[in-house]
């Protein structure tokens, strides 16, 4: 496979582009081996984009990628794997009907003769279980593990490759404390083996921990580069930003305590996901949700719209909701004042194909049409939308795809806020757009609260839900484990609590 | 207050975008290049071609199908499909054939016998087209399953029914009917006015109306529709209705073309539905497409059975073969579109 010598990377100029949008704008820097690195940048800065052209997944568009000196232009991750690079994805990449052993040599099979060699796999899938420390048989199906084991199967399959460049892409996301304190050790022995690792994370305290030098890439591009010891946290999370974070966040409101709350959810349980959830919202009021992956809080709003089953009481200014559960779909919700903006804004946020325009008046076509649609009405409405929201568009009659990710962003929460709601969920609004972009989102949701409307931000960074929300409700394993003020919320009181490791105070 | 523009942004370069949608208005206009490349051929091949009266004859027998082809545009556009509309028009053929036979001495009035008739053939389409979205929707069953069974059933009970022969109607009857396809208004067939009216309906509801959105919005990404409180199953629903109903017309149209009904009825109406609307242009993954494309579409390809009747360049055997090859490029072509 690789040579037992550590690996160096070295970026020059890499470009790249996905049709008009570049993504990439010539990034150069370089890597050493046997050294663990914090690669640093909010989301939409470029750096899973940077690692997937590492590691095989993507081309470059320009620029050249050299490993150990040498050029190299990998055609899939197996050329990047050939030279010992292995990228352990942030989503998993393992066959759910096979077992442990069959994901961990999966395209890589051991075969005696033409037959497979499946007692030596399991042998060897056993080692590499053991050394990252997970207890299961490699025979087990993949199915039957839970989210934190297979971020450690994704491990082991790199051990047992023996990768001499991981690439390990927010791995404490789902693992609990004693996982990644099993982890960190592991990453330390890997580096004693020459081993080279980028380490991609959020938790700046982590990064801070276990790495030797930090990079910090911005709307991608390379920002800076500094020994982990000589920089601290504040100052890593201001290149991040580029800015002093108190300029990202509009000046807080005051919400009048007294009004009465626009949306109250009392007990509500969505099978599987949320137990007992119970709070409220007031209008002029920025609700946030923290809490790590998994925990509940998208599918908790699912409950609420009615795209799962739920049970539990809800009350939308002061009336209930028919029916002991949420809404009966997204429609009978919009109709009664909720609307919803997915965290998976391609997925279910936009359609991308179709116009600015259809996808503007979607939510309230009713108003457009009288019975036939007035498309000179509309229009006028994408205008007033481009500029209200700061839309930035070459032209009115674009797909939606055409647009950059804030704007792609802006434009999707132009769409759920047309039918006046009372209560908007928004679920990761500000992910994978770029820093500037972020700051008029933050602006306008804090215009929207203004306006009297009740705003939920669903968010998985801390920094933001501090900056922007008036309290931060936190969910962990589907339960609101507490609600914090979030004027004096610091990241580290939150990420306790999200985690189940907070301090009780005497 | 609109936000603050910040400087530090880079602007998404927009440049790209001339391009591809003067290529889009190229593959828009391909159905109609395509149609008038082929009558240029035809009245090369054969001076009968490019006659008034054989125009007349190709329109009329376009429309059964193009009639069908436009309820299939709203179901492909929505993301469905059909497959049963061939044996759907069969049944509904036998079915109102036995009706009409029976109401006329029963009522005692032939003529409201045949009127009743052809209310019959649009209702009963309405209700098989419910019955397919309803197991499509609620039943949560692939549309191509569903279809796939009821083509089966649907033509088999038409068999049965006719007893392994033809279903007929009776003499008077036929002839009293007969003007509904034979007729013509100012110079233009009756079926071929009905044609007309259908596209016309069926391209304003699907262009200039909430529902016609939501239609391609589904067809676009069904998630993104439910998440923006589209309601996709009643949606959905509808566009088999619909589909159903323009089978109905069209068997209405047809029963007194022959005035019998037998198990090689409306077969292959299918393949030919579903070719004039890929051919149209519309994404056979849905969500996007267009009824002029689709008439244009059931045009061209009744045009190449008509060359292939008046000449003997390929047998007319060969049909069939020529409108799945006729799919199977525009379908090559399609690729990379999205």
């Amino acid at each position: 496979m690789s040579s037992e010598a550590g690996v160096s990377v070295e970026f020059d100029h890499v470009v790249k582009a996905f049709g008009s949008v570049q993504v990439l704008h010539g990034v150069s820097f370089a890597l050493a081996p046997g050294r663990v690195y914090g690669l640093l940048g909010e989301n939409g800065a470029g750096k899973s984009t940077l690692m997937k052209i590492l590691a095989g997944y993507e081309s470059l568009t320009s620029g050249v990628l050299r490993v150990n000196g040498a050029p190299q232009v990998f055609t899939n991750s197996r050329d990047a794997e050939a030279l010992g690079i292995v990228l352990i994805h942030q989503e998993f990449n393992l066959a759910e009907d096979l077992s442990v052993a069959q994901n961990i040599f999966l395209g890589h099979e051991k075969k005696r003769g033409w037959l497979l060699d499946d007692a030596a796999m399991e042998r060897e899938a056993a080692a590499a279980l053991a050394q990252v420390g997970l207890q299961v048989d490699p025979t087990t199906k993949v199915r039957r593990l839970i989210v934190a084991e297979k971020q450690l199967v994704e491990i082991a399959k790199a051990v047992a490759r023996r990768a001499r460049l991981l690439i390990m892409d927010e791995p404490t996301a789902t693992l609990t404390p004693g996982e990644t304190e099993r982890l960190f050790k592991l990453i330390a022995q890997l580096r004693a083996d020459g081993v080279t690792i980028v380490y991609i994370s959020h938790k700046l305290d982590e990064v801070e921990r276990v790495t030797d030098e930090v990079i910090v890439m911005r709307d991608g591009r390379f920002v800076a580069r500094s020994l982990t010891s000589d920089i601290t946290r504040h100052q890593m999370a201001n290149l991040m930003v580029g800015r002093e974070l108190s300029d990202l966040y509009p000046p807080r409101d005051l919400v009048v305590a007294a009004a009465a709350p626009a949306m109250t959810v009392r007990n509500f349980t969505v099978p599987g996901w949320a137990q007992d959830a119970s709070f409220e919202v007031r209008p002029g009021e920025i609700l946030g949700f923290a809490g790590l992956v998994g925990a509940g809080r998208t599918e908790l709003f699912e409950g609420l719209l009615g795209l799962r089953p739920a049970s539990g009481s809800v009350e939308m200014l002061g009336k209930k909701v028919p029916g002991g559960g949420g809404w009966r779909n997204p429609r009978d919700a919009a109709k009664h004042g909720l609307t919803y903006l997915s965290e998976d804004r391609k997925g279910k946020g936009l359609h991308v194909n179709l116009g600015l325009r259809q996808n503007l008046t979607l939510m309230a076509l009713e108003r457009y049409a009288h019975p036939w649609l007035n498309p000179a009405a509309e229009r006028g409405a994408l205008v007033e939308a481009v500029k209200d929201y700061g839309i930035r568009t070459g032209s009115l009659d674009v797909k939606a795809s055409s647009l950059s990710g804030g704007n792609q962003q802006k434009l999707a929460l132009a769409k759920v806020l047309q039918p006046h709601p009372k209560v908007v969920v928004l679920d990761e609004p500000t992910r994978g757009v770029d820093v500037g972009a972020k700051r008029d989102i933050y602006f306008l949701i804090q215009r929207l609260a203004r306006e009297g409307l009740a705003v939920i931000v669903v968010s998985s960074e801390l920094m933001e839900l501090i900056g922007l929300c008036h309290r931060v409700a936190v969910m962990r394993a589907g339960r609101i484990v507490t609600t914090l003020d979030a004027i004096h919320l610091t990241e580290e009181e939150l990420i306790a609590h999200a985690t189940g490791t907070v301090q009780e105070h005497a | 207050m609109p936000p603050e523009q910040s400087k530090n942004t880079p602007e998404a370069p927009h440049r790209a975008e001339a391009k591809p949608r003067w290529a889009e208005r190229l593959r828009a206009l391909g159905p109609v290049l395509g149609l008038v490349l082929l009558c240029i051929v035809g009245t090369a091949l054969n001076g009968d071609f490019a006659t008034v009266d054989n125009a007349m004859n190709v329109l009329t027998r376009t429309a059964f199908i193009g009639i069908i082809a436009v309820g299939m545009c709203f179901v492909i556009i929505s993301g469905g499909i059909d497959l049963s509309v061939g044996s759907m028009a069969a049944l509904i053929a036998g079915s109102v054939i036995m009706f009409i036979n029976w109401a006329a001495p029963a009522t005692g009035s032939p003529l409201l016998a045949v009127i009743m008739g052809a209310v019959l053939a649009v209702a009963l389409g309405a209700v098989f087209g419910l019955a397919h979205g309803l197991l499509i929707t609620k039943g949560r069953i692939e549309p191509f399953i569903v279809t796939l069974g009821t083509l089966g059933i649907f033509r088999a009970y038409l068999t049965y029914f006719a007893d392994g022969g033809a279903l007929t109607l009776d003499n008077d009857l036929s002839d009293l009917y007969a003007p509904v396809y034979y007729a013509s208004l100012a110079g233009i067939p009756i079926p071929v006015w009905v044609f007309v009216i259908v596209a016309i309906i069926g391209g304003v509801i699907l262009n200039r109306t909430a529902y016609g959105r939501y239609v391609q919005a589904i067809g676009s990404n069904e998630q993104v529709a439910r998440y923006a409180a589209v309601d996709v199953d009643g949606v959905k629903i509808l566009t088999y209705v619909l589909l159903g109903v323009c089978v109905g017309i069209a068997t209405l149209l047809y029963v007194p073309r022959l005035g019998s009904a037998s198990p090689t009825t409306g077969i292959l109406w299918e393949l030919e539905a579903i070719a004039a609307v890929i051919v149209g242009g519309t994404a056979l993954k849905g969500g996007a497409g267009s009824i002029t494309g689709t008439v244009i579409g059931a045009i061209l390809l009744s045009v190449i059975s008509n060359i292939l009747n008046l000449t003997s360049v390929i047998s007319v055997y060969l049909n069939a073969a020529v409108q799945g090859f006729v799919i199977i490029i525009v379908a090559v072509l399609q690729r990379g579109r999205r």
